[in-house]
């Protein structure tokens, strides 16, 4: 055995590497010093172009949400700029809403932001629940960007309102309008949702999604300033 | 080791292997692919006392090598997924069987068969929850559609107190149910308890007779309303009742009336009590001509 071990390269006669023969050599991997120069830095740039390019990427993405394609630019590229932007205006439209009634009247502004939030939480948990393959922030990223065309009936309600009377047939046009928006968000976000599930799952994944935009097309309707 | 052969040649493995490796031959055994979960019960259909909870043996080799239902702890995500396994017609079914039991229909063994799922008990919940909100606001609109003193007003401080009722109903009941099942199972020897979540199953499947009964409410006709509350609750007792008669007819008569009539009881309590809080009867305004009422109100 001492004999083996004096020999240099004893062992790898065997193939196969022997407990007394060092490993020697250097295993780093040179740290590459030219990728700094190839991102291109976004620190230096004018905070106008900054903001600019995360409106276009909110603006194309609702562009797709109108016109809803099998695309997957919504998940590839998720933000939650879009969904933020348009719960604050939902929010903002639902206000002054039948003040003098004190506490039975329409919701207040955390009320609408914990409704829609809260609400996406928990049907992006029941879909991984039963076993998609969208992320949390995907999932929201979708269920937010949904809600534009709900927003936009509650722009034309408003200004209905302002210009008419509530009478029934202000009622009714507000109620064709809603419902076609809800028709809309349910239809756009079960275009991205639906491919994510499992077949025999889809009608389970898709019912809260209908619940949830059922119930924020009832807020809007209901309201009356 | 290098071997003979070239050692980057695919090798083709037998596809039922693990089934050869599984240790028991009559367990449960679910295929990895979740296109279908299939339940093949190798042992006779469950009589009565085979019905009892196995302690689940934690056998390391089993749990690798076989597709062994193994449960997961609470506190992961997988505990709670495996409360989610079912399919779009499971759910259709364990509904439909809701709606309409059947004498000798156990729903927890006809339709739950050891897989309860949460997500028929939370969203039948949340949809009655809204549905009692949105038919009690339309109906007390309805019957105020003549008045002029009314101010129509989204009411939605209503919908937390009727997600604090039905949720509590749900969930609280289904707890007590179980403590007594298991506390009455220790004193006798044949009762067999459900497992919380079967309980918890059950009583939100028998809710669902609820929302088609709540829709009708909205028509402001007072006979169809008591009509439709009867309906619902016989249909809703009638699943729950049958349900838990097996699991206590060998107990002393008492006890088994007393736990019945208790949940009939609660039943009952929750179906009167929505509709007395949410729907308004119609109240016997009498027309008053609205000049003189103003006048006397601002002289004083």
């Amino acid at each position: 055995m001492a004999d083996d071990a004096n020999k240099p390269f004893a062992g790898l006669a065997d193939v196969s590497i022997s407990e007394d023969i060092a490993v020697e050599g250097d295993i780093s991997v040179p740290v590459g010093s030219s990728r700094v120069d190839e991102d291109m830095s976004t620190l230096d740039e004018p905070v106008k172009e900054t903001v600019l390019r995360d409106l276009r990427a909110v603006g194309k993405k609702f562009v797709h949400v109108l016109y809803p394609k099998k695309s997957s630019a919504l998940l590839r590229d998720w933000d939650l700029w879009g969904p933020l932007l348009l719960c604050v205006t939902l929010a903002l439209l639902l206000q002054g809403g039948a003040v003098d009634q004190g506490e039975q009247g329409g919701p207040q502004f955390a009320e609408v932001f914990v409704i829609v939030w809260l609400g996406s939480v928990v049907i992006t948990l029941n879909s991984q629940l039963l076993g998609g393959t969208l992320s949390f922030f995907q999932s929201l990223c979708v269920l937010g960007y949904c809600i534009l065309p709900l927003t936009s009936s509650l722009l034309l309600c408003r200004i209905l309102l302002l210009v008419a009377n509530n009478n029934a047939v202000t009622f009714s046009v507000r109620l064709l309008v809603v419902c076609a928006s809800f028709g809309w968000s349910t239809f756009a976000s079960t275009a991205f949702l639906a491919d994510s599930q499992p077949p025999n799952r889809r009608a389970l994944v898709v019912y809260p999604v209908f619940l949830f935009y059922f119930v924020i097309g009832w807020i809007i309707l209901t309201f009356s300033p | 080791m290098a071997s003979m052969k070239d050692p980057f040649e695919f090798q083709d493995f037998d596809e039922d292997s693990g089934n050869l490796l599984e240790p028991r031959r009559d367990a449960v055994t679910i295929s990895i692919e979740h296109e279908d979960v299939k339940f093949e019960k190798k042992s006779a259909p469950p009589s009565a006392d085979a019905y009892e909870e196995d302690p689940e043996t934690s056998d390391d080799q089993a749990k690798l090598l076989s597709g062994q239902k193994k449960t997961p702890a609470f506190w992961t995500f997988e505990y709670y997924q495996k409360l989610f396994d079912v399919d779009t017609h499971h759910v259709k079914e364990r509904i439909i069987g809701s709606l309409l039991p059947w004498p000798r229909k156990n729903f927890v063994h006809t339709y739950l068969r050891r897989n309860p799922d949460l997500y028929g008990p939370f969203w039948i919940c949340t949809t009655l929850v809204f549905a009692i909100a949105i038919s009690g606001n339309i109906s007390t609109f309805l019957v105020n559609l003549g008045n002029s003193n009314y101010k129509y007003t989204p009411e939605f401080r209503k919908v937390t107190i009727a997600a604090t009722a039905i949720f509590s109903y749900a969930w609280l009941i289904p707890l007590a149910l179980w403590g007594v099942l298991l506390w009455r199972s220790n004193k006798v020897m044949n009762i067999v308890s459900y497992s919380f979540m079967e309980i918890v199953c059950v009583y939100g499947y028998s809710l669902a007779v609820y929302i088609p009964a709540v829709i009708i409410w909205i028509l402001p006709f007072a006979w169809l309303q008591w009509l439709s509350i009867l309906v619902a609750l016989c249909l809703s007792g009638s699943v729950l009742v049958l349900t838990f008669w097996p699991a206590v007819r060998d107990d002393h008569p008492k006890v088994y009336i007393t736990i019945l009539s208790t949940i009939v009881t609660f039943n009952v309590l929750l179906a009167i009590g929505c509709k007395m809080y949410f729907f308004s009867k119609p109240e016997n305004l009498p027309e008053k001509p609205p000049g003189p009422t103003v006048a006397v109100k601002l002289s004083t």
